[in-house]
């Protein structure tokens, strides 16, 4: 009788002992980070960590991606240490991880100018942003109505968990009005990556799509975008981002909770000194002055 | 000492397969409860029968007619490429090839089960969209027929093995019979061989529905993930799956939108498990 209430207090113990390391919050150590979200932002947020971590040895940092609202729901709900987003967080968000006890901080670290593009074949080269706001919401749905072929126009976007499906629906298809009436056209295909939005545009004459700068290739082509239909159109670059000509830049962010260990603090001190905005610029994004910058090598 | 031994073993079974049923119920007591607390705010009508699926807007629309009939296109086209195909290999494993194909076969069908479906659906996307873009002349081939031939692949080892067993599990005796009575060996199949294993055909079906239905990562990838009525085939559509799959990471647990992701969940399982239990209870009858 002894042996078998052994064998069960033994399970149970067990069990009690797996659920409690399941509940273990991240980052108790303090020289581990836990970075989630903007998958603009992981190959910048993955640079950073290792040349910080080639810097300090004893630092541990994991980047993780699932988009910017991934990134905000795991900082509001305490499952990880810094959240990278391409979207500044809405007031009910803040509220939410104020409510949680998890009040945050937030740290501007760079620059993204968010490129439109086209097939290369593709006559139409400039797009004012009322017409890309009737292209994406639906109402032009014609590459004639803009001036192209006379083909049907395939809208890609990013899928809802992306900063940049919100950013660029705020602040194009709504014209900076964030609580517009205007939405997606259903008819959008919600990609689930920037990578796929770049092959999608780069395989079909019809398509238009939106990527940060950095994921443009030879094989897509920029369209130059105006605020009004007679000019200027600007192509996106680092020169017309930092001059603010470019109209479709925003601020990559980081979201840090007010107690954070000073790990942390080092590591954001890195992300924001010349070091660390060369890496912005060597990854193809905007840092954040026109710092001294060796050209990419 | 040994008796002792012997009944604490025997316990420790039983306690394995209690907990077995007791996480099921678990997970369906979590699954209704989570779902179940997106009525309190949101009309359930407007969540059957709404046409649009803006869950980030304001106010927030969570329709998933959309979704259900993208859901249900898709897996009714891999149905119909898959079933005719996978009935027709599973009677030649069964009746036709020479034993050491059968081995071959057998095997061959077994591997293809083993791919995980992210490969499969990395390998439409690259190989098979295109294709289907350049032979009907579309804007693009991410569509809910990419979606349903790429499903299909993953139903046809599920209804090859099951119906296979049912084809194997007829008598000799019903054959001997029919070919006795002056019946060609084609006869045979499909008056004597296919009746007879007419349930286990039924529940392979459904068995293989189930798992289409079921897919995430490959429809995702595949399908266009647009959130629009589908009038053809060669439309992109958004699953409830690839829904849930693509916009959990994204929620605020507690959230209304988290409720109605959890919402789909719980229509997903009320299908999967009318789906199970139209298996099962042809799966009964033909063991009666």
């Amino acid at each position: 009788m002894k042996s078998r209430s052994l064998v069960f207090g033994s399970i149970i113990v067990s069990f009690f002992l797996i659920f409690a390391g399941c509940g273990a919050q991240p980052g108790q150590e303090s020289s581990s980070i836990q970075i989630k979200g903007s998958d603009t932002m992981v190959n910048l947020g993955q640079s950073w960590a290792e040349e910080f971590m080639n810097l300090h040895p004893d630092a541990s940092i994991a980047v993780t991606g699932g988009g910017s609202g991934t990134g905000i729901a795991s900082i509001i709900n305490g499952t990880c240490d810094i959240a990278q987003c391409s979207r500044a967080m809405k007031p009910e968000e803040l509220e939410a991880a104020k409510s949680k006890g998890r009040a945050v901080r937030e740290v501007e670290v760079a620059i993204d100018a968010l490129a439109v593009i086209v097939h290369p074949s593709n006559p139409v080269s400039q797009l004012t942003l009322e017409q890309l706001s009737g292209i994406f919401t639906g109402t032009i749905t014609h590459w004639k109505e803009v001036g192209g072929e006379d083909r049907p126009i395939l809208v890609l976007s990013r899928e809802r968990n992306s900063g940049t499906h919100v950013y660029f629906l705020e602040h194009v298809l709504r014209h900076g009005n964030d609580k517009g009436p205007e939405e997606y056209s259903p008819k959008a295909l919600m990609m689930p990556s920037s990578q796929a939005i770049v092959e999608e545009v780069s395989q079909s004459a019809a398509a238009i799509g939106y990527v940060g700068m950095g994921y443009v290739s030879a094989r897509e082509k920029k369209i130059a975008v105006g605020t009004a239909a007679e000019g200027p159109f600007v192509l996106p670059s680092v020169d017309t981002a930092l001059d603010k000509t470019y109209p479709i830049a925003r601020a990559l962010l980081m979201y840090v909770p007010e107690n954070h260990s000073a790990v942390v603090d080092t590591f954001l001190n890195f992300v924001l000194s010349d070091q660390g905005q060369e890496i912005v610029q060597q990854m193809d994004f905007v840092p954040l002055y026109q710092a001294p910058l060796r050209k990419k090598a | 000492m040994k008796r002792q031994v012997e009944s604490a073993i025997e316990k420790f079974i039983l306690l394995n397969g209690v907990a077995c049923i007791f996480f099921v119920v678990l997970i369906f007591l979590f699954l209704a409860r989570e779902g179940l607390a997106l009525f309190k705010t949101f009309s359930p009508l407007d969540f059957l029968a709404g046409t649009r699926w803006y869950p980030i807007s304001t106010p927030p629309k969570y329709g998933i007619l959309p979704l259900f009939l993208g859901s249900l296109i898709v897996t009714l086209g891999a149905t119909v490429i898959s079933v005719p195909l996978g009935m027709a290999c599973a009677i030649f494993i069964g009746e036709i090839a020479p034993r050491w194909l059968r081995e071959i076969l057998k095997a061959g069908v077994e591997l293809l089960a083993a791919i995980p479906s992210i490969v499969i659906g990395f390998i439409g996307m690259m190989t098979l969209a295109p294709w289907v873009k350049y032979l009907f002349h579309l804007p693009t081939g991410l569509t809910a027929l990419s979606g349903a031939i790429t499903l299909a692949f993953m139903a046809v080892p599920t209804i090859v093995s099951i119906m296979e067993d049912a084809i194997t599990a007829v008598p000799k005796s019903y054959r001997a019979g029919s070919l006795a009575l002056g019946a060609t060996h084609w006869q045979t199949i499909y008056r004597v061989v296919l009746p007879a294993a007419s349930s286990g055909i039924v529940a392979a079906v459904m068995l293989g529905i189930g798992r289409v239905i079921g897919e995430t990562m490959a429809v995702m990838m595949i399908t266009g993930n647009a959130a629009v009525i589908p009038t053809t085939i060669l439309e992109p559509v958004r699953t409830m799956t690839a829904t849930i799959a693509a916009e959990m990471g994204e929620t605020v647990q507690g959230s209304e939108h988290y409720f109605a992701l959890f919402a789909i969940g719980l229509v997903l399982f009320v299908i999967s498990f009318l789906i199970n239990m139209t298996a099962g209870a042809f799966l009964h009858r033909e063991r009666k």
